[in-house]
């Protein structure tokens, strides 16, 4: 799924300018625990939290995250923008729970490699 | 020092949740800039901001040691915090004494160091009661 697929599908918003506007997400992961999702998620190219700080951006690039979505209208704050874009990682905010949000992409086809 | 072998050094301040993850930040773009294997970086990078976000939240912040030559990245990390009193115990899924001011920032799983065993190609830990903490991480490159 593009960037401009999964912003149209969440209604989202994108915060960054800089990443690759053509790159295809096959799976995600939703969690509020950055533990976890060093521990569980394999090869998962986007993720999808409620937890803003800038540790989900450290996190998304240790885990070769390309994509963080904040779900229930959070914005990360200017800083942690500018980590995302220095990173190349894309940053997205919905007004949707956490749940729906996840929901959405599942049912176009989004799955999750790993436990998380 | 033998040649060939890069050598790098950071400071890991306390309790400060923006800086964190810079050290391990820094060696990933270094392995990157040199070409490594993705999948090795990835293990390394797993490792390494492991061990540094519990020297950021356990051990009252710490520094890194890193050298890398063309085969493998020695990575060690210490601290002078408070020790590890339990290693077995803290080596177990979901062990943790993170305080809630941990969680609020998305760790405190008790699952760090069994993360970084299972990355690592040599894992090693010293630790003394009111001494600190030292993680060695070896990761080679094939
Ligand atoms: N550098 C350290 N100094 C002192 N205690 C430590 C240190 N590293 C780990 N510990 C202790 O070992 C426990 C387990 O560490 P581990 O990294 O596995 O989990 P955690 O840091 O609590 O949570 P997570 O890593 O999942 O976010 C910690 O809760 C802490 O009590
Ligand atoms: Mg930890």
């Amino acid at each position: 799924m593009r960037i401009e697929e999964i912003t149209g599908l969440l209604e989202a918003e994108i915060l960054t300018v800089n990443h690759d506007k053509d790159m295809d997400i096959r799976s995600a992961c939703g969690a509020d625990l950055m533990s976890d999702v060093m521990a569980f998620s394999k090869e998962n190219a986007m993720m999808i939290t409620g937890l803003v700080n800038p540790q989900v951006i450290r996190t998304a690039e240790m885990m070769d995250i390309r994509v963080v979505v904040f779900v229930r209208g959070k914005k990360p704050q200017p800083t942690m923008i500018d980590m995302a874009e220095e990173r190349g990682i894309a940053v997205l905010s919905t007004e949707l729970p956490m749940f729906a949000a996840c929901g959405k992409l599942y049912q176009q086809g989004m799955h999750g490699r790993g436990d998380s | 020092m033998e040649p060939g072998v890069i050598i790098r050094e950071y400071t890991i301040p306390a309790n400060d949740f923006v800086v964190a993850g810079e050290a391990s930040s820094s060696v990933r773009k270094l392995l990157n800039q040199m070409g490594v294997a993705p999948a090795v970086v990835k293990r390394t990078s797993i490792a390494m901001y492991e061990a540094e976000i519990n020297a950021v939240i356990h051990g009252h912040g710490g520094r890194a040691h890193v050298e890398i030559d063309s085969e493998k990245i020695v990575i060690r990390i210490s601290d002078d915090g408070p020790g590890i009193p339990n290693v077995e115990l803290a080596m177990q899924e979901g062990w943790s004494t993170a305080p809630d001011s941990v969680r609020e920032m998305g760790f405190g799983a008790g699952m760090g160091l069994p993360n970084i065993k299972r990355h690592a190609d040599a894992f090693h830990l010293d630790t003394e009661q009111g001494r600190g903490t030292t993680v060695n991480i070896i990761v080679h490159f094939r």
